[in-house]
């Protein structure tokens, strides 16, 4: 096991990632932020929670997405998935949308999101933020647009990322 | 997380962990059902037949939307007018519907156990849509999450089901279901409607009295009377029915408090209930319909799901 992430550099990372978000949307007045169930979620409110101290009186839409419904695995899957809450009460159209994951892995579960997503509307772009990115294990031609930190991994490897309001600490690990 | 059965045969092969595992899955449901677009790819590979060999609307219709809200392609068969008029076996029939490839079965029939029989002979999961005076779960599952919606929670509810429960195959269902939720149940109606071994075997509380009923309940279920079951008449006439157990304003109004009304429809209005109250602010009738979609889909889910895991 080893520490990718300890909790000082994911608060680091989180901030950074945060002003690379400010740096290319300002206001925000045009983009709303969407976590990925049901760990994308907490990064996602991590980055709300940050934004809205960086940009103090600024109004941020941030919805959370659930894709089992729409997984390519429904028949192949050992487990059956259950289904988490999808809440998003604004209109993504013509919006620049930020989807917010913790880990991208083979990409499958961003392809099922913008499947997800368009059924919520037309928006004017799309843009992937990723807290890891574990490249070289991509089965489908999607890359994020920030990223935490990029990591080389076997197969047979797990990254587990931890949060302080789920786990009681803020780490990202890597199991052999 | 799955559901323990391999079919949705009745309530009473359910536990209590299945009924929250559709009701949860449901809520997701109804949240897809209230997006621009109401549609969801999760079934698109699954093939399930609607075989009704008797007469049904609402429940017909209420699936086969459920089943098209999830992508899955349909095929509908109706007995009159089939091959069943020309002698055909029950199990002729669906297997020869199953050659076809298909995936799942929902199945009515008017007689009781039609369904359980069926589930001995042939592999994919089957739903009840309703078998006789038997069980009907799906509208057990769709009667409790909307009290549930309603209330916040089943448990400790006070559910009076009244009417016709002889002949009901809700009545049975509902007992069923609210009694594992942890609710309290009374059936009430004519003694000729209301069978004997009621209080014994399902645990239920049983009155004659509709106004003691309705003054101990928060929420009445008012069933349909089922002319059609009957051979020899039950009671007189509809209308000293009416008088006796039907509910109107009136009956509502000298309650000293406000309870929901639900109905499974199809409503014989003036009958068991009186217009005043089934399109009034106390009937949940529409959103009981609407909630149908959402916990079908659940449950075609959930059973789908429960086939592709062995």
């Amino acid at each position: 096991m080893k520490t990718i992430l300890n909790d000082r550099q994911m608060t680091i990372t989180i901030d950074r990632l945060c002003h690379q978000l400010i740096e290319n949307h300002l206001q925000f007045e045009e983009t709303v932020l969407i976590g990925l169930q049901p760990r994308g979620i907490y990064l996602s409110g991590r980055i709300h929670k940050t934004l809205l101290q960086l940009l103090p009186g600024t109004h941020i839409d941030y919805g959370k997405l659930d894709i089992t419904f729409y997984r390519d695995d429904f028949n192949q899957s050992k487990t059956l998935h259950v289904p988490n809450e999808t809440s998003i009460d604004f209109s993504i159209e013509n919006k620049k949308v930020v989807l917010i994951d913790d880990v991208l892995y083979t990409g499958r579960t961003i392809r099922s999101a913008l499947d997800a997503m368009l059924d919520f509307g037309r928006p004017a772009s799309v843009e992937l933020l990723t807290l890891i990115d574990r490249r070289f294990s991509r089965q489908l031609p999607i890359q994020p647009d920030y990223t935490g930190r990029t990591i080389d991994a076997f197969i047979s490897q797990k990254v587990r990322v931890l949060w302080e309001e789920r786990d009681g600490k803020d780490e990202v690990i890597l199991i052999d | 997380m799955s559901l323990s059965v391999k079919h949705l045969l009745g309530i009473r092969d359910l536990q209590r962990q299945d009924i929250e595992l559709i009701f949860q899955t449901a809520d997701q449901f109804k949240e897809v059902l209230q997006r621009p677009i109401k549609k969801v790819p999760t079934l698109r590979d699954t093939t399930i037949v609607n075989v009704f060999f008797e007469n049904s609307t609402r429940t017909r219709l209420s699936f086969e939307l459920a089943e098209k809200r999830l992508g899955a392609d349909t095929l509908n068969f109706s007995a009159s007018g089939s091959s069943v008029s020309k002698g055909e076996t029950l199990i002729d029939t669906v297997n020869n519907i199953l050659s076809m490839k298909v995936d799942m079965v929902v199945m009515r029939h008017s007689a009781s156990g039609a369904p359980h029989f069926l589930a001995k002979h042939i592999d994919v999961p089957i739903l009840n849509a309703g078998d006789g005076i038997n069980e009907h779960p799906t509208q057990a599952l769709l009667d409790a999450f909307s009290i549930r919606e309603k209330l916040g929670t089943v448990t400790g509810k006070k559910v009076a089901i009244c009417g016709d429960i002889m002949h009901s195959r809700v009545a049975l269902s509902n007992i069923y279901c609210l009694k594992k939720l942890g609710a309290e149940v009374t059936v009430v109606g004519p003694p000729t409607l209301i069978p004997k071994y009621m209080a014994e075997a399902l645990g239920v509380n049983v009155s004659y009295n509709i106004r003691e009923a309705l003054a101990w309940c928060d929420v009445a279920n008012v069933l349909r009377i089922q002319l059609e079951r009957q051979n020899t008449p039950l009671f007189s006439s509809l209308r000293e029915y009416s008088l006796a157990y039907g509910v109107n304003r009136q009956l509502l109004d000298s309650l000293q408090k406000e309870i929901i009304i639900m109905h499974p429809g199809p409503i014989n209005r003036g009958v068991e209930l009186n217009s005043d109250v089934a399109d009034s602010g106390q009937s949940i009738i529409l959103d009981q319909v609407e909630n149908g979609v959402a916990v079908r889909m659940a449950a075609l889910y959930l059973l789908a799901g429960k086939k592709a895991e062995q």
